[in-house]
């Protein structure tokens, strides 16, 4: 199903995401999400996230397919120029994936082939465009394709929290002119800049889902401060980690403090987007928690 | 060596506001400039009674150099609503850099040919990409100044103001929307996606 579609009936989208593994035994991840993650609208699947190479996003979009799950389909624009991007785009039609997410992606420097050329032919909005294109019927080189286009249901995503958030809400912009449907944010920690993003966000008329990392424990939060654009944690929570160990160890802090940014920040948005980072099986508590 | 050719006449009509200070520069023999073509729209364009000056110069991509020689046309570019430079990337990068209030735009643009390529100083770099962007980024060069070369705006990697590649490097594209607002011209940003066109080699 089209997340387009749950949006325009004005349902809540949930969606969350799996990084598949280095190697190409899918099976355990897939048993995984079948169990915690069948009731939600949607599962991201990560492409070569954080630049580390692993199984690809289209395989495991794939299976999880087969596996009665709905995947959108992660494109980065580091590792294929706008030849491969097409023609993954064209795959992706064929097993009837129906989801897209566009992105730049991170550079290769920054993962585990920082000599790896970084390709960066197309962005996040000129990949917008080029599928916009497809949908038409032709090619970037200006070529008509055989048969039936393709249609997805296109997304894109932003940083509600970054420090540059007027050149943000700009490229927000673009990527809306270029065809985004639907958007997914950065984790927000700070539901204060989440609302008063919306607040300028909304004329573009675009759904977003505001996206969430559970807090497993102290050091994350002191590493995704040090290291994650876009992402602060504030001092408070990180107490609340450091109050109570055993609850933090087990997740349930974690647990709490992602159903209460949920509950603060749906008001302002269209959905929800949890990044588990490998704790699948807490987002049914987060969920129930928060109420959903 | 490097080659310089002017833009498209349509290209160079739409970015025409107001009255106009010209520069053109005639530096380094290694850059093909022109000359004709230049002189023949810069006429034309004095005949509509829209360019408040121009100054023929060379090596504007040296700061000092350019500051001394722009020192006497200072009214005539005051007198202007933009400054359109004809020169390679890294002169129209230095101008748009100290003009930093005007609306400085790039009336060629560059490609590269086999050979030494001039004289240039570390500042401002132009990659020679022969489609020049320098017009929707408000005079800072995507291409040398993002560490992906991005055309359609910043990525999400940014923190504090830096490249998520170099922590030493400041986002290019904080300093693209920075000046493009500096200068009154955010709305630069609502253009047509940019695609790159990597055919643009020239082969003489
Ligand atoms: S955009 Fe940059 S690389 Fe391209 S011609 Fe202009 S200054 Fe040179
Ligand atoms: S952080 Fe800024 S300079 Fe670095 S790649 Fe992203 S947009 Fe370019």
């Amino acid at each position: 199903m089209k997340l387009s579609e749950k949006f325009s009936r004005g349902e809540l989208v949930v969606t969350t995401e799996v990084g598949p593994p280095k190697g190409f035994h899918v099976e355990p991840m897939v048993e995984e999400a079948k169990e915690y993650l069948s009731n939600i609208t949607a599962v991201n699947v990560t492409d070569n996230q954080s630049s580390v190479m692993r199984l690809g996003s289209l395989a495991t979009c794939v299976a999880l397919k087969n596996a009665g799950l709905n995947p959108i389909y992660q494109l980065t624009c580091r590792d294929r120029n706008r030849m491969a991007l097409e023609s993954d785009l064209l795959s992706a039609a064929m097993f009837g994936i129906e989801n897209i997410l566009c992105l730049t992606g991170d550079h290769t420097k920054l993962g585990d082939h920082p000599g790896a050329k970084p390709v960066f032919d197309l962005d996040s909005v000129s990949l917008l465009y080029t599928v916009g294109q497809l949908e038409k019927g032709v090619d970037l080189g200006g070529n008509e394709l055989v048969g039936e286009p393709p249609k997805f249901c296109k997304g894109a995503v932003v940083s509600p929290c970054s420090d540059s958030i007027d050149a943000q809400l700009a490229k927000m912009e673009r990527k809306v002119m270029a065809g985004a449907q639907y958007f997914q944010t950065q984790a927000v920690f700070e539901p204060d800049k989440f609302i008063a993003f919306m607040d300028k966000a909304k004329q573009f008329g675009v759904p977003v889902q505001l996206g969430v990392i559970i807090p497993k424990s102290v050091g994350m939060c002191r590493y995704l401060n040090a290291n994650v654009a876009g992402v602060h944690v504030p001092d408070e929570l990180i107490d609340e980690l450091k109050a109570d160990k055993e609850k933090t160890k087990a997740g349930i802090t974690g647990v709490e403090i992602t159903a209460r940014l949920i509950k603060q920040c749906l008001p302002y948005c269209q959905g929800v987007h949890i990044m588990a980072q490998g704790w699948e099986s807490k987002v049914p508590d987060i969920l129930k928690l928060a109420g959903l | 060596m490097l080659i310089t050719e002017l833009k498209s006449r349509e290209t160079i009509e739409a970015l025409l506001t107001g009255k106009v200070f010209i520069i053109n520069c005639h530096g380094c023999k290694e850059v093909h400039f022109p000359e004709k073509e230049a002189e023949a729209l810069q006429k034309e364009l004095t005949g509509r009674g829209i360019v408040t000056g121009i100054m023929t110069t060379d090596y504007i991509c040296n700061p000092e150099n350019m500051k001394l020689r722009l020192k006497k046309h200072m009214s005539e570019i005051a007198m202007a609503d933009m400054v359109l430079v004809f020169s390679c990337g890294v002169g129209v990068q230095t101008v748009a850099e100290y003009l930093e209030n005007k609306k400085v735009c790039a009336a060629c643009d560059t490609y590269p040919l086999p050979g030494y390529q001039g004289v240039t100083p570390l500042e401002h770099k132009c990659d020679q990409c022969g489609e020049c962007f320098l017009n929707i980024t408000g005079g800072i060069c995507p291409l040398t100044a993002c560490s992906k070369s991005l055309v359609n705006g910043q990525c999400g990697g940014a923190k504090a103001g830096k490249c998520e590649v170099d922590p030493d490097m400041e986002c290019g594209w904080e300093r693209i929307y920075r000046r493009l607002k500096q200068v009154g011209r955010l709305d630069v940003l609502k253009c047509p996606v940019q695609i790159r066109n990597y055919a643009t080699d020239k082969e003489v």
